[in-house]
């Protein structure tokens, strides 16, 4: 019985061709080769997630410019007071700088994954989760600073109703989204040190996280460009 | 590297549930969850299905059953839509037919993720609860319309404006959450997890149609997701996304600065895919009904295939054709008209190779086919009423009378269940292991099809007349004149009739599992994989021991010089009877 696999596929030739790729696809199997199911997954995964913010913040977009009374000003409603100067930005600055730099400890634990170090994985991406935790708390004390100074989903003291609709909703379901990496990712982490991945051979898993991880860093900086520095 | 292996070298035994509560209930087997999600689906579109009888009741009766009231009708209406869309026609479609099919059809031993998928369903039958519920909180469910448009769905004096309008949207979100589940897994699985040989050109139609209808659905569901939880923070804490400043019963309410237009935009991103999501499976299963029976490869696979792709990409962009009164900026309408003609094309293609497929074939006018033939008027009928409306120009004086409602249940309630019907007798031999009563098979289709004609035919001259829809009773008009009556009622005799002509399904599908015949296991003669199957019904698993290997593509139908008019796609090239490459 003849049970040679379908190859259509002709590596030699013209790999660069849109031809090659096409053929490459639709190959029998798997069209993404050698991409375990749960990276496949996650992929699409964040791909239906990404309509989701993008969905939020068109409509964002579009109660901000369609509201007729004025929108109150970014620079000044996220300012802090520090030594006596008020400094436009500057939380939601420290927050963007610690998310970025979680993605930097996650890529580094996804690195050291694949060369089965299991003792810095682990610490790298509690590191990440750490960092995370950090930008939900810092997320946590801006929210109580705007409630304190007037800020609800139904109005603010200084111009649309709708900015603090969009800012809580947006900046909630973000923050939901931070949450839940952390926790994703100290279960991970857990598991890498207790040597789960190890005995099963499944470090892709550390992978998938930080794919996670690296979204929802991406959308933070959708959300910083379009609500704060707009 | 992780060491790796594709899932036709997967040799690990799959874990068997020992207890009939592991087997039947919290069961991880594709095939049970298929067929969970199924009877559910049925379940509730049974509900949808007692209402819109009820409507029918008070358009024919006005005012003869005293509890259809208007507040009641309007319920009706929108619960019953509702359900049908989403409710039934989806979860059927994907999480019953994707379910079942998918694995069986790509060769494959189950969904990647069986565990997920175990969890979509308790999930979709978590938001079928909540759903239901709504029709004992106080207020009943809500009245807004199945678009749910703000701000009337959230206003005080639209039935259910309080806890039914929450309800439903709080569903809408937990089943998006179960569908997204489902989805991942049927994407991942037709993408990664097909078996040796099964290249993407060689997948049957089925699977194609359910494959770009996941995604699409995966993409639009998102759109509506957002909406009901933008809404729910309007009508509970008192947001202002889609409320305008309003003067609500003489009194001014709290919100201001909204959009209600931003809602139909997002309900529509979503709503305009959801109609392909039902469409594309339905079209894909057609096909291979179509060509099984008739003997006959499918005219143009690869042209079917990729007017399946172009029409799932087309239907992102012809959205706002719902909204062509709605008040957004009118020269929209141009680029939307253009996008949704264009989409006519694919379509059309499609028909046509349906056709052509019947065209010379060696036609068996079993129940399945005549569900299939029966698909094909009522999608040109529905479709073609579709070029009306999709001209602004034509659908400014038509909008919102029945002609609306005679085109979308046609081209999308009667068609897909058309082929949900077909689909479920083509396939019921296997799944059951019985074969269906052949007399009672024809009888259901017969008074299906006909009565279905009777029904929305006349839909469409009444909505030339100007009757508007959604309308409890028509009052004293100019423009109505009283024939009208005349035409809802015999409307509403055959909806009820065709209602209850489904009795004769269900007792068709019931009696027969306990006491049809055993079936073959193969009693069409298809090619595809999932027929080919060691067990009928498949056992947990799907394959035995080893996974088949696909040798050619799913329409080996009548070829030359094969022994048989059929050559299964696990059958080797150069075989013995076996003749010619066709892929």
């Amino acid at each position: 019985m003849s049970n040679s696999p379908v190859t259509h596929t002709d590596h030699t030739a013209a790999p660069h061709s849109l031809e090659s790729l096409v053929s490459d696809w639709s190959t029998d199997q798997e069209v993404f080769k050698k991409v375990q199911w749960g990276k496949a997954m996650m992929w699409i995964f964040l791909l239906s997630d990404t309509f989701i913010f993008s969905c939020f913040l068109t409509a964002y977009m579009t109660v901000r410019a369609s509201t007729v009374v004025a929108w109150p000003n970014p620079s000044e409603v996220f300012a802090l007071t520090l030594f006596g100067e008020s400094i436009p930005l500057i939380l939601i600055a420290i927050m963007t700088f610690v998310l970025i730099s979680s993605s930097g400890t996650m890529a580094m634990a996804v690195n050291f994954a694949y060369r089965r170090n299991r003792k810095a994985t682990g610490l790298l991406m509690l590191a990440t989760a750490a960092l995370g935790a950090m930008f939900v708390g810092m997320q946590a004390f801006e929210w109580t600073k705007l409630i304190q100074e007037g800020v609800r989903p139904w109005g603010n003291p200084w111009g649309a109703p709708q900015f603090g609709a969009s800012f809580f909703m947006i900046t909630g379901f973000h923050g939901f989204h931070v949450t839940c990496g952390v926790i994703y990712l100290t279960t991970i982490a857990i598991r890498v040190l207790n040597g789960v991945y190890e005995r099963n051979g499944k470090y892709e898993v550390v992978e998938i996280a930080g794919l996670y991880w690296h979204f929802v860093d991406l959308v933070w900086v959708f959300i910083f460009a379009f609500f704060y520095l707009w | 590297m992780t060491t790796y292996t594709t899932i036709a070298e997967d040799t690990r035994p799959l874990h068997h549930p020992k207890t009939w509560v592991g087997k039947y209930v919290w069961s991880q087997d594709h095939k049970v969850i298929a067929i969970q999600y199924s009877l559910t689906a049925v379940g509730v579109g049974l509900v949808a299905l007692v209402l819109s009888g009820l409507m029918r009741l008070q358009l024919a009766f006005p005012g003869a059953i005293p509890f259809i009231t208007p507040e009641a009708y309007y319920q009706f209406v929108t619960m019953h839509g509702m359900i049908m869309v989403i409710y039934l026609l989806t979860a059927l479609l994907l999480g019953g037919f994707g379910n079942y099919m998918i694995p069986l059809m790509i060769g494959a031993r189950d969904m990647v993720f069986p565990f997920v998928n175990m969890l979509s369903y308790w999930v979709y039958l978590l938001s079928v609860i909540v759903l239901l519920a709504s029709f004992f909180v106080p207020g009943g469910p809500t009245g807004a319309g199945w678009t749910l448009y703000p701000p009337q769905a959230i206003t005080d004096g639209t039935p259910g404006a309080g806890w039914g309008i929450i309800t439903m949207l709080a569903s809408l979100a937990i089943f998006i959450v179960a569908f997204t589940m489902g989805g991942l897994n049927y994407a991942t699985t037709v993408l990664q997890a097909r078996t040796k040989g099964m290249t993407l050109m060689r997948m049957p139609c089925t699977v194609w149609g359910i494959f770009v209808a996941t995604i699409l659905g995966l993409l639009a569901f998102p759109a509506l997701f957002v909406a009901a939880i933008m809404m729910m923070l309007d009508n509970t804490i008192g947001t202002s996304f889609f409320m305008p400043s309003i003067i609500s019963m003489g009194e001014p309410l709290s919100h201001s600065g909204g959009s209600p237009i931003l809602f139909q935009h997002l309900f529509w991103f979503f709503g305009h895919p959801e109609v392909y999501i039902v469409a594309l499976p339905a079209f894909g299963i057609v096909s291979d009904i179509i060509s099984t029976h008739s003997r006959k490869n499918i005219f143009g696979y690869r042209m079917m295939v990729w007017a399946i792709i172009i029409i799932g990409v087309l239907s992102f962009i012809v959205w706002a054709h719902h909204m062509y009164v709605s008040g957004m900026n009118p020269y929209f309408g141009y680029f939307f008209a253009t996008s949704t003609l264009i989409i006519a094309v694919p379509t059309a293609i499609k028909v046509y190779n349906w056709v052509l497929t019947l065209w010379q074939g060696d036609i068996h006018l079993r129940v399945p086919l005549l569900f299939a033939i029966g698909f094909i008027f009522t999608f040109i009928h529905g479709g073609l009423t579709g070029l009306f409306l999709g001209n602004v120009s034509v659908d400014v004086p038509l909008s919102d009378t029945y002609f609306v409602v005679g085109h979308f249940h046609m081209v999308m309630g009667v068609s897909p269940i058309l082929v949900i019907f077909g689909a479920i007798y083509h396939w019921y031999p296997k799944i059951t292991g019985r074969m269906w009563n052949n007399v009672l098979g024809q009888l259901h289709f017969w008074i299906t099809f006909i009565g279905v004609y009777i029904i929305y035919l006349p839909m469409h001259y009444l909505g030339l007349l100007g009757v508007p829809r959604r309308y409890y009773e028509m009052g004293e008009t100019d423009f109505v004149p009283a024939s009208v009556q005349w035409a809802n009622e015999i409307i509403t005799i055959a909806a009820l009739t065709v209602g209850a002509a489904q009795i004769i399904f269900f007792y068709n599908l019931i009696s027969s599992y306990f006491r049809g015949e055993k079936a073959d296991p193969n009693p069409w003669g298809a090619t595809s994989l999932e027929w080919q199957t060691p067990d009928t019904p498949p056992t947990h698993g799907n394959w035995g021991p080893t996974l088949p290997t696909v040798h050619r593509w799913a329409y080996d139908y009548s070829v030359p010089g094969a022994a048989q008019d059929f050559i299964p796609q696990n059958v080797p090239q150069g075989e013995p009877g076996a003749d010619g490459d066709k892929m």
